[in-house]
């Protein structure tokens, strides 16, 4: 993430967002990151639902689930939650 | 003569002048809890609300924490905003204080000072408010009632103002002032209610580098208080720093701009000097004690004693250039501090007065007085022998014992 540094007087008061959230890559905060089993998976689709990052989604193309590594934060609920243990939280 | 405007006259205790300039400051939300002594505030709007008095939504609220919570909220979206409280309300708000002068939202709010427990006390002392010192909001202490109605008109004006964009405590002396009955000069509603005008809303650059209203609105949505880490957090605080020193400017000018219209000055807003131009000894106080100091000055000034006194009145932002022009010259200077600093070699007013006196060109000796505690009345009687020890220590030119205790036993 980089980030331009501004000075006091050139930001906005009261830490109001200058940038859009989506620019803040907060996937950088992880140290473990969730590697999915394909074979094992059966995309019932939990783990997005589980996710408090809303950063696993339901590619329609490929019709399969796809993890946003720049918003997960490697917090591990997505393989808490897997009913068949398809998730392993591998270190970065 | 110029001519001010025609006031009714009023007999109200400080409690209900607040409230009722608060009725005239035509209030959007209105987020309190009841504490003493402060309850008359919250009792007599409610009721302005119940009467259908004024247009202000009333939130009841389960303590003082979700009371500030409720203030801070509503005045992000750019609505007026007006609570109070008292000691342990106010110690209780301790952690969105910060949160209100960080979101920069103009919140005004009445704190009736009470002492803190333990032992429970309700008095007044300033313990309560000047534990909230470095929370980032403006304070104006009054000396009466009348005092209290017009600052917190003018609060209104000071704290919206884009160049200042801070909330403002106005701290009224508990009981002495909150319960006490005194002949108020109301301004006609309409007068009020041009002086307040309409929150003004400055406009900030967004993220999607458009400018957009300071507020939260679904037209133009913006976060307003996010993280921000060890990258821009310091930068925030600097900016709070900056507003505050505007405020001192604004807080005279709306001062004086309010005294042209009711006839009624407080210094110029920021200290009242009372006879201190050419005075020898003088004190340092603030709030409702001044009223005692200026008659024991009166009396000594008779004796062809140059007694003086200056009434701080905005304690936060503090214009030490000011001050040190005021009392460079005085020989003697006792600061009376209503609360207490433990361990801190003397109270609060007095380490930031000394400190002030350090970049003066001519240093007068300097004594802490500790008054008042917990409501303690401290009498003329009193306020004479401060000014007595004053005379021996300009002659002497010397202080011994810097820290003294006054009215307590043994």
């Amino acid at each position: 993430m980089t980030i331009q540094e501004k000075n006091w007087k050139e930001i906005p008061p009261a830490g109001v967002c200058w940038k859009s959230s989506t620019e803040y890559l907060t996937g950088d905060w992880k140290t473990y990151k969730p590697v999915r089993d394909l074979e094992k998976c059966t995309r019932c689709l939990l783990c997005a639902i589980f996710c408090p990052d809303g950063a696993i989604h339901w590619n329609s193309k490929k019709e399969d689930i796809e993890f946003d590594y720049d918003f997960c934060k490697g917090c591990g609920i997505c393989a808490n939650e897997c009913p068949t243990n398809a998730i392993e939280m591998k270190l970065e | 003569m110029k001519s001010y405007v025609k006031q009714k006259v009023l007999a109200l205790n400080g409690d209900e002048a607040v409230a009722y300039a608060a009725k005239q400051s035509d209030v959007d939300v209105v987020a309190a809890y009841p504490v003493t002594p402060q309850t008359i505030i919250v009792e007599r709007f409610s009721e302005y609300v119940a009467n259908g008095e004024v247009n202000t939504e009333f939130v009841c609220v389960e303590s003082e924490h979700s009371a500030m919570t409720a203030c801070i909220t509503a005045s992000a979206t750019g609505a007026r905003t007006f609570t109070a409280t008292a000691a342990p309300g106010l110690a209780l708000m301790h952690e969105m204080l910060y949160v209100a002068s960080g979101c920069r939202t103009p919140v005004v709010m009445a704190v009736a000072n009470r002492a803190l427990s333990a032992p429970l006390n309700i008095h007044c002392d300033h313990s309560d408010s000047m534990g909230q010192r470095d929370s980032g909001w403006i304070q104006i202490y009054a000396e009466n009632s009348q005092e209290a109605y017009d600052s917190i008109i003018q609060s209104f004006r000071i704290a919206e103002n884009p160049e200042t964009l801070l909330p403002v405590m106005v701290c009224l002396d508990g009981f002495t002032l909150s319960h006490t009955l005194e002949n108020v000069q109301i301004l006609p509603d309409d007068v009020v209610e041009k002086i307040v005008g309409i929150r003004q809303i400055p406009h900030v650059v967004t993220h999607e580098k458009k400018k957009g209203p300071f507020r939260l609105s679904s037209e133009h949505p913006m976060s307003i208080g996010p993280v921000a880490l060890q990258d821009y957090y310091f930068e925030f605080k600097r900016q709070q720093e900056e507003a505050m020193k505007n405020a001192s400017k604004i807080i005279q000018h709306t001062h004086e701009e309010y005294a042209q219209i009711s006839g009624r000055r407080y210094g110029d807003g920021l200290f009242d000097l009372y006879c201190l131009e050419d005075a020898e000894t003088a004190i340092i106080c603030l709030g409702s004690t001044a009223g005692t100091v200026k008659n024991v000055v009166d009396e000594l000034r008779a004796e062809g004693i140059k007694a003086g006194l200056l009434r701080i009145r905005t304690f936060r932002p503090l214009a030490i250039k000011e001050i040190i022009r005021a009392i460079e010259k005085v020989k003697a200077v006792a600061v009376m501090d209503r609360s207490i600093s433990f361990g801190g070699h003397g109270g609060p007013v007095f380490h930031e007065i000394r400190h002030a006196l350090y970049d003066a060109s001519l240093h007068p000796c300097v004594v802490n007085y500790i008054y008042g505690l917990g409501g303690r009345d401290t009498s003329p009687s009193q306020i004479r022998k401060i000014y007595d020890d004053l005379q021996n220590i300009m002659h002497k030119s010397k202080v011994e014992n810097p820290v003294r205790y006054v009215g307590l036993r043994g």
